[in-house]
C-alpha cells in the first residue's frame, strides 16, 4: 500500500562493495534474465537488432573518476545501482494507485503490476533512478530484490539470493537483513564504513555501499638499502655479501 | 482505502528441466545450468559445482539465451553466387556441401597436400582440428595463438614450463600480494575476478601495472600507470634492485633452477656424458649432474676446465642486471614511473616473499629424493597477459617478468603462481615442429612444437620456410602458436608458396582479428589478371554468425550455437584444470538446432572420411566415428588416453583406461564435466615433486616423471644466437643475422618495441582493451550485450585533453604512418598520459550480424585494427619488417604509435572510414 | 524533465479550467441560463480536456480509477479526488444555474475551494518532488494557484482580479526562476554524495552504463540549452503576464482585446510550463554527468 507501513525489523537490501567491483556488468544481465522470466511482464527491448537498441534494465553499472583532492592519481570507480530499498520512500508515498509499495515483513519496495497505471510519477520521485518504466508492457519496473528467489521452496536453499548477487563473479555485491546488527552484511557496513547515497533526499536507504579502500598509498616499505658495493663486477664478493646477510644462510 | 500487500508467487518454479553445460559465450568454459521449459531455453545460470566458475557467471554468461536466438544465425550451408564480398549466397544441401568440399580437397590431397590451409580461430578442439590437419598432411595448420598471446605461452614454457594466460593461477587464497601486468580481461574471466574478490574479502594488496586504470586496475590497490611497451625496463629494475640489496632467493634459485649450471665457452651448458647438465656440489665441491641424490648445488661455482673458466648462469645474470643502465633513475622517465615508485615496490614485493613467508606443515619429497618437511611460501603472485605480450619486445618481457617471481622464489610455492595440469610441462616434453609434407601422406607429426634450437625449424631442403604463414622460420624462430595473422597475406603473395584453398574455422579475418582490414579485404578478392581466378582461389569458412568473415567465403559450412553440439574440453587442449585438479569437460546439444546446421567437428570428422584419412576410416575404408561426439569417447591419443579423462574403461577409470561407451552420459550426470584432485602433497613445488610427477603419470598427462630446472638462462635461445653468429650448419639469411643475434639474447634484455614510427611524429600510443561484457566481434549480435557497448569513444588522457581542447561530444581525427581513422572521443583522467584506447571490436561493418544498417556499431564505432599495418613502415634499409615479435612472431597490436587531432564530426556522426554495406545474404 | 505535451497540457488546461470554476462557484460572473452554460461549458472543455490529456501519458488508462484510491498519501491520488469532487459540485452547482436558474451558494462556494484544491494538488504533485529541486520550493504552488486563478479570472472577465493576479503570478514566476535556477546547487545533492565517493575527492562521470538510451534519460534528462531557454523564458513572460496586463490595464473594457489577452495568456502558459519540465533538473542526471 501507498503510505509506508511501520518500520518493519526486517530490512533485507544489498551492500555494494566499491573497493571490489570490477564494472563487468555480470549482475545487470544476470538481473535482465532472470527477470525477463521471473517476477511481473518480461523486461522489454525496443528496437533489438536496430539502430537505437535500448531496453528495461533494473541494475546498471556506472562509471565514475574521482581526483583526489590533494591532487593525487585519478580513481576510476565501477559503480552498480539498483533499488535501494529505501525506509521512506517516495516512490512508495507518490503513487496514486497502491501499486508501489514497501513490504511490511522485510522492507521490499516493489510494484504490483496487475495495479499499476503506469504513471510514472514513482519514478520521478526516486532520486536514484531507480525505476524504469517498461516500454512495452507500460507498468512501472524495478528490482524486486529478487523476492521470487529469496524465498523460493523451489530452489536449493544456497540459491535463495538474488540473481545479481549469485552471479557476481568478485563477490562485490552481499544480501542479507540490514536490520539485524549481528546480520554478516551489517557486520561489513560497520568494518568498512558503508554508506547512504544521497542522503540529504532523506530517504534513508536500506542498502549500503562501501567505499573503495584508500589508493596509491604503497605497500608501506622504504627503498631497499643496497648492499656496499654491489657492482656488476665482483660477483663472488657480492654473493657472499647477499648470503652472510640472509637469515639462515642458505645453501 | 489502501489496496493491501498482493499474494505473490514467492515460489515460482522457473522451467521443467535443467542440463547442465559448458558455456561458450567466450573461451573461460565455464559451466552453466541451462533451464528449459517445453524444450525451449529459458534461463541460464552458472554451475556452483563446476571448478572454474564456481557457479558465478559474467555478462556474457548470462546473455547466452540471446546469442542462442540471435537472428545473425546461419541457418543453411552456402554457395557464394555472386563476387567475392558482395555477400550473395545461395543456401544448399549439406551432400552438396560436403561433395563441393570434398571435390575441391581430395585432388590437394592426392597432389599437394600443403596447398590446402586450415587455420582456425576462437576454437577450443586444436587437438581434434590439427588431428585432421596432420591426417591431411598439410604442414598449414595452426590456431590463432601467434596474433593473440603467443609471447605469453612461449616464455613461460620456455622459462618455466609453464604460463600464465590460462595455464596458471595465483595461489588466490594463500597470496598477500597481487601484481597484475597488463590484464583487461583474459582468458579466466570469471577465475580471475573470483580471485581478486578474494583478494579484497581478505584485504589482500592488488597492485595494476597498466597504462589505464578500469576494471581489475580500477580496483588495484596501488594503480601504476606505465607507458605502453616499457614494462621489461621496469621489471628489469625491480631486479635490479632485488640484486643489489641481495634480497632473492638464494635457496629456491640453487635448487629449482638452472642458475647453478655451469656455462661453457659458447655459452651452452656444460654436460656429461650422459648429456645432463653439471652443477658444482658444496658441499664435495665435485661436478655432478643437476638431478644428483644429495646434491647442493653452488650459485657460485667457478669451475677450470681444459683451462677454461666456467661460472654459472646465475652470475652471468647477476653481472648483466646489476649493471646500472637497469637503475631505477634510468629506466624512469622511459617508464612514466618515478624512480621512487619502482624502488618501493621492489621493496615491498621482498618484503612480502621474504618477511611474510608463508609455510604448510606437509612434506614433500623432490625429484634429488630429499625430503622436505613443510612447503614454504612466498606470498606474492604475479599475472599479466597482452599488454606484456602484444608488443614487439614481449617475448622477452614475459621472460623477465618469469626470471623476477623466479628470483623471489614464487612460483610453484604457497602464496605464489601456480601451474593447472597438465602443466608444468617443460619444453622438453613438447614435441618440436613437424612440417614434412608428401602426396596422399599425413604429415610426420604434430604441426606445432617447441624447437630446440635451429635444427627444429620449419624449413623445406632449400633453407625456405616450408609453412605458408613462415612459422618456425628465422624471420620468428620460436613461432610456437603459428602464424595465423600472415595467412592470408602470404597466400596473396603466393609467398613462400602458392595454395589453392584457404580453409578458416571460426575467426573473423576479414574484420577485427586482423590488422590492416581493408588490404586483406583486397588480398581476399583480388583476381588474378592472367587466369581470371582469385589470386587465392578458393576459400571454405565455418562461422555460425553472419560475421564479416561469411562474406569473404566461398564455400559456408554453418556451425551451430554452443547450446546445440558436441565439444571437448580436453586435458590433449586447452582444459580447465585449477592449481588444485585436473578437469575437463564437455558441451552436448541441450537443445537441438532448428536450422539446417550441424557441429563444425562433426563436419570435419564427415569430411575425414569422405576424404578417407587415415585416422577418420578403418582399414575396410567404413567410418571410423558417427561423429564428433563419437570420436570424444573413442579416439585414443595413445593406448588408452583419449580426449577426455573421466569414466573411462569400465567407468572407474581416471586418465588412463579404455573407451567407454557411457562415457558422455555420465559426464551429463556428473554436471558437464570431470574433476580428479591433485594429492595434497603434490600441490605445490610440482616441477620436483616426486608425488606430483607420479600422480601425472598415473593419469597420463606424460609417460615417466619429468623433473626439470627454470631456465633463467635460456640454453634454446643460446642456440639460436649461436647460429646467428655463424656456428653450425643451420644458417640464417645475412639480412636477419643481426637482429636474430641480438633479440635471442638468453638473459631478457628490454628494446624499443616499435623504433620505426617517429616518436616526434606520433607521440601517442593507442591501445584496444576488451570489454568484459563483451566478446570480440560476436558480443553486438546479442540483444543485451549490444545495449551496453553498441559504440566505442577514443579514451584520452587529461593532457591531450586539454591541449587539443577537447569537449565532450568532440570527435578526432587520429593518425598513424599507416591510416587514418575519425572517431568519437572522450575524457579519461585515470590514463597514462600519453596513451589513449577504445574497447575492442565493437566497431561492425553494416550489414552484418544480423544488425540493421544503421545500427549504432556500424555508424558510430570503430576498429584501430584500420591503422595497424602487418608489416613495419619502410625503414630504408629495402626490407619490410613485421609488426611482431622476432622471436615469436606474436602479432605487436599494442606498438601502435598515433597523432591525434580534432575535427568536425563527420556528417551523420559516422566514424571513418566506412566501407560499403555488404548485402544481406 | 521531459516536456511531454500530455503533462503541459494537462496542467496548463485544466489549470485555467478550474481557474474558472473558483470564480463561477463564487458567482463571478453571476450568470445563470445560456451564459452561464457557455462559461461552465468552457471551464469543463478546459479542466476535464485537461484531465483527459493526463490520462493520455498513462501506460495503463483503463486502470486509472485505482487512482483515487491512495489520497491518505498521494498528492496525484488527492488531485484526481478533488478534481472529480470539483467537478461534481460544480456541475451542480452549474445545474442550478443553468436549468433553474439558482445560484447555490454553499455548493458553489465548495466547489470553488475543491477546485482551488485540485489546482493545489497539481502543483503539490511536482511540489513534493524533492528529486527535481526547481519544483521542490514553496513558489511552486503559489505560482500554480496564481496563473490559475488569474487564467481563471481572465477568462470569467474578473478584470481587476485579473490584473492583480497576473502580477501576483508574474511576480512568482519570476520568483521561481531565479530560486530555480539555483535549486539544484543548494539542494546539497552532489556527484560527491549521489555517490558517496565525495570523501576521496571530486567525481566525474566517466561512462554511461549502457551505450545506448534508457527510460531515465528519455524522461528526466532533458536538457534545454541556456540560450533557448532565457529566449523562452522572455516570449514566456512577456505573452503570460507582461501583454494581457497592458492589455487589461490600457483597454479594461475592450471584450476584443480581452479575448487577445486571453489567447496571448494561454500561450504564455504553455511556453512556461513547457519550461517548467523542460528546465527541471532531475537529480538522476547526476548519475549519468547531466549538467
Ligand atoms: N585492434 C585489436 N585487434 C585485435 C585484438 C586487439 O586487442 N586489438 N586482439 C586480437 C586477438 S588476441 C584475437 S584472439 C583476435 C580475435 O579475433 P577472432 O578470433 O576473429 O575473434 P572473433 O571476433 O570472436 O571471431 C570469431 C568468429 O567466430 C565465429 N563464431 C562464434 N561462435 C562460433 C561457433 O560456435 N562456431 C563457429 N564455427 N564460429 C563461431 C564468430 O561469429 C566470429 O566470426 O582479435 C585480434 N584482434
Ligand atoms: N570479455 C572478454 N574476455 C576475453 C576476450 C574478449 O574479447 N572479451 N578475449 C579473450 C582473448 S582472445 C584474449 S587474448 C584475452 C586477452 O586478455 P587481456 O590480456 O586482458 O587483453 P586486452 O583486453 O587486450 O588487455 C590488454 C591490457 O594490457 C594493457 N596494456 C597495453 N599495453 C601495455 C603495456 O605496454 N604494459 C602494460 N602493463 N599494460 C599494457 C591494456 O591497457 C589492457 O588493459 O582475453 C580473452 N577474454
Ligand atoms: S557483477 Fe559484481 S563486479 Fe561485476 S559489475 Fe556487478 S557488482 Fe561489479
Ligand atoms: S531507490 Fe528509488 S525506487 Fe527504490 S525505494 Fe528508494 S526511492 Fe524507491
Ligand atoms: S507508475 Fe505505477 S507504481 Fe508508479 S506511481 Fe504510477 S501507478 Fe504507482
Ligand atoms: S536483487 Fe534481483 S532484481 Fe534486484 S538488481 Fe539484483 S537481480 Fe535485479
Ligand atoms: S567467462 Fe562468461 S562467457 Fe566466458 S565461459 Fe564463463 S560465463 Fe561464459
Ligand atoms: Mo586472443
Amino acid at each position: 500500500m501507498t503510505t509506508l507501513p511501520p518500520p518493519s525489523t526486517k530490512k533485507l537490501g544489498l551492500v555494494i562493495d566499491l573497493d571490489t567491483c570490477v564494472g563487468c556488468h555480470a549482475c545487470v544481465v544476470a538481473c535482465k534474465g532472470w527477470n525477463d522470466q521471473g517476477y511481473g511482464a518480461p523486461l522489454a527491448d525496443v528496437d533489438p537488432y536496430g539502430s537505437e537498441p535500448w531496453g528495461t534494465f533494473l541494475n546498471r553499472v556506472h562509471s565514475y573518476e574521482v581526483t583526489p583532492d590533494d591532487g593525487g592519481a585519478a580513481q576510476t570507480v565501477h559503480f552498480p545501482k539498483s533499488c535501494l530499498h529505501c525506509e521512506d520512500a517516495p516512490c512508495v508515498t507518490v503513487c496514486p494507485t497502491g501499486a508501489s509499495y514497501k513490504r511490511a515483513e522485510d522492507g521490499i519496495v516493489l510494484v504490483n503490476e496487475d495495479h499499476c497505471i503506469g504513471c510514472g510519477l514513482c519514478a520521478w520521485a526516486c532520486p536514484y533512478g531507480a525505476r524504469e518504466m517498461d516500454p512495452t508492457a507500460k507498468v512501472m519496473k524495478k528490482c524486486t530484490l529478487c523476492v521470487d528467489r529469496i524465498y523460493n521452496e523451489n530452489l536449493p536453499e544456497e540459491d535463495r539470493q538474488p540473481a545479481c548477487v549469485r552471479t557476481c563473479p568478485a563477490g562485490a555485491r552481499h544480501f542479507g537483513d540490514l536490520g539485524d546488527p549481528e546480520s554478516d552484511v551489517s557486520r561489513l557496513v560497520a568494518d568498512r564504513g558503508g554508506m547512504d547515497l544521497m542522503p540529504e533526499q532523506g530517504t534513508r536507504p536500506v542498502n549500503q555501499y562501501l567505499p573503495p579502500r584508500l589508493k596509491d598509498q604503497g605497500g608501506g616499505c622504504a627503498p631497499m638499502v643496497p648492499m656496499g658495493d654491489a657492482k656488476p663486477t665482483g660477483f663472488l664478493a657480492w654473493l657472499d655479501k647477499a648470503l652472510d646477510a640472509m637469515p639462515g644462510g642458505p645453501s | 482505502m489502501t489496496s493491501p500487500s498482493p499474494d505473490l508467487d514467492l515460489s515460482p518454479t522457473i522451467g521443467d528441466e535443467v542440463r547442465k553445460t559448458t558455456c561458450y559465450m567466450c573461451a573461460c568454459r565455464c559451466g552453466i545450468n541451462v533451464h528449459l521449459k517445453e524444450g525451449v531455453v529459458k534461463y541460464i545460470e552458472g554451475n556452483r559445482d563446476h571448478p572454474v566458475n564456481q557457479g558465478v557467471l559474467c555478462a556474457k554468461g548470462s546473455a547466452g539465451i540471446k546469442q542462442h536466438t540471435a537472428p545473425s544465425r546461419l541457418r543453411a550451408p552456402m554457395r557464394r553466387v555472386g563476387p567475392r564480398g558482395s555477400n550473395q549466397f545461395v543456401e544448399i544441401t549439406w551432400e552438396e556441401a560436403l561433395q563441393t568440399a570434398v571435390d575441391w580437397l581430395a585432388p590437394i590431397r592426392r597432389e599437394d597436400p600443403k596447398k590446402l590451409a586450415f587455420f582456425t580461430g576462437r576454437d577450443q578442439s586444436q587437438s581434434f582440428t590439427s588431428f585432421w590437419a596432420q591426417n591431411f598432411g598439410t604442414p598449414n595448420y595452426a590456431a590463432h595463438g601467434g596474433f593473440c598471446s603467443v609471447n605469453m605461452a612461449a616464455a613461460g614454457i620456455y622459462t618455466m614450463g609453464g604460463a600464465f594466460w590460462e595455464f596458471g593461477q595465483p595461489d588466490w587464497d594463500r597470496t598477500k600480494m597481487f601484481v597484475l601486468f597488463g590484464v583487461a580481461e583474459d582468458h579466466d574471466s570469471n577465475p580471475i575476478k573470483i580471485g581478486i574478490g578474494k583478494l579484497k574479502a581478505r584485504g589482500a594488496r592488488v597492485v595494476g601495472v597498466n597504462p589505464i586504470r578500469s576494471g581489475y586496475n580500477a580496483v588495484a590497490d596501488d594503480w601504476i600507470g606505465i607507458t605502453p611497451g616499457t614494462d621489461g625496463l621496469l621489471i628489469l629494475a625491480l631486479i635490479h634492485e632485488l640484486l643489489k640489496a641481495g634480497r632473492v632467493d638464494f635457496d629456491y634459485l640453487a635448487r629449482w633452477t638452472n642458475a647453478p649450471l655451469l656455462l661453457d665457452a659458447d655459452g651452452l651448458f656444460l654436460r656429461d656424458d650422459d648429456g645432463k647438465t653439471l652443477v658444482r656440489d658444496k658441499a664435495t665441491g665435485d661436478l655432478v649432474p643437476f638431478d644428483q641424490a644429495g646434491v647442493t648445488p653452488d650459485l657460485g661455482a667457478q669451475v677450470t676446465l681444459d683451462g677454461h673458466l666456467h661460472t654459472t648462469a646465475f652470475q652471468a645474470m647477476v653481472e648483466r642486471y646489476l649493471d646500472p643502465q637497469y637503475a631505477p633513475e634510468a629506466v624512469a622517465d622511459r617508464c612514466g614511473v618515478s624512480a621512487d615508485q619502482i624502488k618501493r615496490l621492489a621493496a615491498d614485493l621482498a618484503h612480502v616473499a621474504f618477511d611474510q613467508a608463508i609455510e604448510i606443515k606437509q612434506s614433500w619429497t623432490d625429484f634429488r629424493g630429499e625430503t622436505h618437511t613443510t612447503m614454504v611460501g612466498r606470498p606474492v603472485s604475479m599475472h599479466a597477459m597482452r599488454g606484456i605480450s602484444a608488443h614487439a619486445n614481449g617475448f622477452q618481457t614475459a621472460r623477465a617478468l618469469h626470471i623476477l617471481q623466479i628470483l623471489l622464489g614464487t612460483v610453484e610455492v604457497p602464496g605464489g603462481f601456480r601451474f593447472k595440469p597438465p602443466y608444468p610441462k617443460p619444453v622438453e616434453a613438447h614435441p618440436a615442429p613437424h612440417c614434412k609434407s608428401e602426396p596422399d601422406c599425413t604429415l610426420n607429426g604434430p604441426h606445432l612444437g617447441f624447437p630446440r634450437g635451429p635444427e627444429d625449424l620449419a624449413l623445406d631442403e632449400n633453407g625456405n620456410p616450408a609453412r605458408i604463414d613462415k612459422a618456425f622460420s628465422w624471420e620468428n624462430p620460436m613461432s610456437v602458436h603459428g602464424l595465423m595473422h600472415m595467412v592470408i597475406s602470404n597466400a596473396h603473395a603466393g609467398d613462400p608458396y602458392k595454395i589453392d584453398t584457404l580453409f578458416f574455422y571460426m575467426a573473423n579475418m576479414a574484420w577485427n582479428s586482423s590488422m590492416n582490414t581493408s588490404a586483406v579485404i583486397e588480398m581476399l578478392t583480388d583476381v588474378d589478371k592472367d587466369t581470371g581466378d582469385y589470386v587465392i582461389p578458393k576459400i571454405i569458412y565455418s562461422d555460425s554468425y553472419s560475421s564479416e568473415m561469411v562474406a569473404y567465403a566461398d564455400l559456408i559450412l554453418p556451425d551451430t550455437t554452443y547450446l546445440e553440439r558436441h565439444d571437448c574440453i580436453s586435458l590433449l587442449d586447452r582444459p580447465i584444470c585449477e592449481a588444485e585438479a585436473a578437469a575437463d569437460a564437455i558441451r552436448w546439444p541441450v537443445v537441438e538446432p532448428d536450422r539446417d546446421v550441424r557441429g563444425f567437428q562433426s563436419t570435419l570428422v564427415d569430411l575425414g572420411t569422405r576424404l578417407s584419412l587415415p585416422g577418420f576410416t578403418n582399414p575396410d575404408g567404413s567410418a571410423k566415428y558417427r561423429d564428433y561426439g563419437d570420436y570424444m569417447v573413442k579416439h585414443e591419443r595413445r593406448p588408452g588416453i583419449g580426449p577426455l579423462m573421466g569414466f573411462r574403461g569400465n567407468g572407474d577409470a581416471v586418465g588412463r583406461g579404455a573407451p567407454n561407451p557411457d562415457q558422455l552420459d555420465r559426464y551429463i550426470e556428473n554436471g558437464g564435466f570431470f574433476v580428479h584432485h591433485v594429492p595434497q602433497e603434490a600441490q605445490f613445488y610440482k616441477p620436483w615433486n616426486q608425488a606430483y610427477q607420479n600422480w601425472a603419470v598415473d593419469l597420463g598427462l606424460y609417460d615417466n616423471p619429468q623433473p626439470y630446472l627454470f631456465n633463467i638462462y635460456s640454453e634454446h635461445m643460446r642456440r639460436f644466437q649461436r647460429a646467428a653468429e655463424g656456428h653450425g650448419d643451420h644458417q640464417p639469411p645475412d639480412h636477419l643475422r643481426d637482429r636474430l643475434k641480438t633479440v635471442l639474447d638468453p638473459l631478457p634484455f628490454w628494446y624499443e618495441p616499435d623504433g620505426s614510427s617517429d616518436p616526434t611524429e606520433y607521440p601517442i600510443h593507442a591501445l584496444t582493451q576488451r570489454p568484459m561484457a563483451m566478446y570480440h566481434s560476436w558480443g553486438s549480435q546479442n540483444a543485451w550485450l549490444r545495449q551496453i557497448h553498441g559504440d566505442n569513444p577514443l579514451y584520452i588522457p587529461q593532457q591531450v585533453w586539454d591541449e587539443h581542447g577537447f569537449q565532450d561530444g568532440d570527435w578526432a581525427e587520429v593518425t598513424s604512418p599507416h591510416g587514418t581513422i575519425t572517431v568519437p572521443v572522450a575524457l579519461q583522467a585515470a590514463l597514462n598520459g600519453q596513451t589513449v584506447w577504445t574497447w575492442n571490436a565493437i566497431g561492425k561493418r553494416k550489414g552484418t550480424w544480423g544488425l540493421d544498417t544503421g545500427a549504432p556499431e556500424a555508424t558510430k564505432g570503430f576498429l584501430l585494427n584500420h591503422l595497424i599495418h602487418e608489416l613495419l613502415p619502410p625503414k630504408g634499409d629495402g626490407l619490410r619488417w613485421a609488426n611482431s615479435d622476432p622471436i615469436t612472431g606474436q602479432a605487436a597490436w599494442f606498438d601502435l604509435r598515433v597523432k591525434i587531432e580534432k575535427v568536425a564530426a563527420p556528417l551523420g556522426h559516422a566514424s571513418q572510414p566506412q566501407f560499403p554495406t555488404l548485402a544481406r545474404s | 524533465m521531459h516536456p511531454a505535451p500530455s503533462v503541459i497540457l494537462f496542467t496548463t488546461l485544466s489549470g485555467l479550467g478550474f481557474g474558472m470554476l473558483f470564480w463561477l462557484g463564487l458567482g463571478f460572473p453571476s450568470v445563470t441560463g445560456w451564459v452561464a452554460f457557455i462559461f461552465f461549458a468552457i471551464a469543463y472543455l478546459l479542466s476535464v480536456g485537461g484531465l483527459i490529456a493526463s490520462t493520455t501519458h498513462l501506460g495503463h488508462p483503463e486502470r486509472a480509477w485505482r487512482a483515487f484510491s491512495q489520497w491518505r498519501s498521494s498528492w496525484l491520488s488527492r488531485e484526481g479526488c478533488a478534481a472529480v469532487a470539483a467537478l461534481l459540485l460544480m456541475a451542480l452547482h452549474g445545474a442550478g444555474l443553468v436549468f433553474i436558474g439558482t445560484h447555490w451558494g454553499l455548493a458553489g462556494a465548495l466547489g470553488a475551494l475543491l477546485s482551488l484544491a485540485t489546482v493545489f494538488t497539481t502543483s503539490m504533485i511536482y511540489t513534493q518532488l524533492k528529486s527535481v529541486p526547481r519544483w521542490n520550493q514553496p513558489s511552486t504552488p503559489v505560482l500554480f494557484l496564481s496563473l490559475s486563478l488569474g487564467g481563471g479570472a481572465l477568462l470569467t472577465g474578473q478584470i481587476p482580479a485579473a490584473a492583480l493576479l497576473l502580477a501576483v503570478a508574474g511576480t512568482t514566476q519570476l520568483w521561481h526562476w531565479h530560486t530555480g535556477d539555483s535549486a539544484l546547487a543548494s539542494s546539497g545533492t552532489t556527484a560527491e554524495t549521489a555517490t558517496g565517493l565525495g570523501t576521496i575527492g571530486k567525481v566525474r562521470h566517466m561512462a554511461p552504463p549502457h551505450t545506448g538510451p534508457n527510460y531515465l534519460l528519455k524522461e528526466m534528462v532533458h536538457v534545454v540549452a541556456r540560450k533557448h531557454a532565457q529566449k523562452l523564458r522572455v516570449i514566456g513572460f512577456t505573452t503570460m503576464i507582461a501583454l494581457p496586463l497592458l492589455l487589461l490595464i490600457l483597454f479594461p473594457a475592450s471584450h476584443g482585446l480581452a479575448a487577445i489577452a486571453i489567447l496571448t495568456h494561454l500561450t504564455g502558459v504553455l511556453t512556461t510550463r513547457w519550461l517548467f519540465f523542460a528546465e527541471a533538473e532531475h537529480v538522476v542526471g547526476i548519475y549519468y554527468g547531466a549538467r
